[in-house]
């Protein structure tokens, strides 16, 4: 039996899973006080353009966007496979493709500030 | 010594006769501090000697007498009555084909277990004249829960994974391997993990964590499953990013 290829996308989806456990409920917090109006001043528009515009701030956001969707997309395959899909190959092929292109497009946005 | 009236439902099954496996109810006088595998010995001896099921030391080391008691697996020696209300339910281990009664039939599990060359490979080949293989405490407590182990088979009864792909390597077995790829003395990774960092090996198990919270003896296989992940994971970065490694 050969060794399997699964490490690739494991280490994305352990390395997303660790990140997003220690950000996710942060932002949720954030963006729920955004919403309501109560952005406090670090948050500003134009603090975050400014992050979002240096280079460092840019790989960060890239990280984190690009880790949570490949984080996702592996653990949307193992709980589709726990449900009973067996089709493994084909739900892979979707879940990844779209982290993939989600990826890509954070690039191309990124790029663009 | 209190005593009170117990109501077992336990699954029979004769192969050679019946032709679907049913339930059997019976009504048994039990002591306080009995536990489950009691109440089944007060049934064979007393109301009906045809009742088959295994078991040895009463002390949950030998892990022979694991059963599913009111759906969840656990050793009936160490499954005390005082702990249960009403009917209890007694079924032979999930996921494991019935050989007879409470008896199921181990052969896949034993067959994993060997493929994992579960026993010490020595990394250096010293003659006997040169003493012992030593080993400090700290080394020790590096491998030592994962050695407690007592293959009693309930990590598999609750493993979904195992259910949904039987030829998975399951916990007990890899948690094994990984004992002894943590050894200091031992020297046979390379050959476990060509067994183990396989799609039917580590990468089966999704994490659900059920072998950990139903094992009697705290080894932890969901643990050591994750640590060998890890482990692999550095592995196949090793192998096929860093030129000239060996694959
Ligand atoms: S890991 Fe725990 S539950 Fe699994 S066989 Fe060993 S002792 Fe039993
Ligand atoms: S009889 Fe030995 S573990 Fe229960």
């Amino acid at each position: 039996m050969a060794k399997s290829n699964k490490p690739i996308v494991w280490s994305l989806f352990a390395a997303g899973g660790t990140l997003a456990a220690m950000l996710a409920p942060v932002l949720v917090l954030l963006f729920l006080l955004a919403a309501m109006g109560h952005a406090p001043g670090l948050l500003s528009y134009a603090q975050l353009y400014a992050f979002a515009a240096h280079p460092l701030g840019k790989l960060f956001l890239l990280t984190v966007i690009a880790l949570f969707l490949w984080h996702a997309a592996h653990r949307l395959r193992v709980a589709l496979h726990d449900f009973g899909l067996r089709q493994d190959r084909f739900v892979a092929v979707i879940v990844y493709f779209v982290a993939a292109t989600g990826t890509a497009l954070s690039v191309l946005y990124l790029a663009r500030i | 010594m209190n005593e009170r009236m117990i109501h077992l439902e336990v699954l029979r099954y004769d192969p050679q006769v019946d032709g679907e496996p049913h339930f059997q109810r019976y009504e048994v006088p039990c002591k306080e501090e009995w536990v489950v595998l009691d109440a089944l010995n007060a049934i064979k001896e007393s109301i009906d000697p045809t009742l088959n099921y295994r078991w040895s030391c009463h002390m949950a080391v030998c892990g022979s007498c694991g059963m599913m008691i009111n759906g969840e697996p656990r050793l009936s020696c160490h499954a005390f009555l005082r702990d249960f209300e009403g009917v209890i339910r007694v079924e032979p281990l999930a996921n494991f084909p019935i050989e007879r009664d409470l008896v199921t039939v181990a052969d896949d599990f034993i067959d994993k277990l060997k493929r994992v060359k579960p026993y010490l490979i020595p990394g250096e080949n010293k003659p006997i004249a040169d003493g012992e293989y030593r080993q400090t405490p700290a080394q020790l407590m590096k491998y030592r829960h994962f050695s407690m182990c007592i293959n009693c088979m309930l990590c598999y009864a609750a493993c979904p994974q195992y259910a949904l792909q039987p030829l998975f390597l399951g916990p007990a077995a890899i948690t094994l391997a990984h004992r002894y790829n943590l050894d200091s003395r031992d020297g046979g990774r390379e050959e476990r993990q060509q067994v183990i960092a396989t799609n039917e090996g580590v990468w089966e198990c999704s994490f659900v964590g059920a072998c950990s919270e139903v094992c009697p003896k705290a080894v932890d296989p969901a643990g050591a499953l994750q640590q060998v992940k890890v482990a692999s994971t550095l592995d196949w970065f090793r192998e096929h990013l860093l030129p000239g490694a060996a694959k």
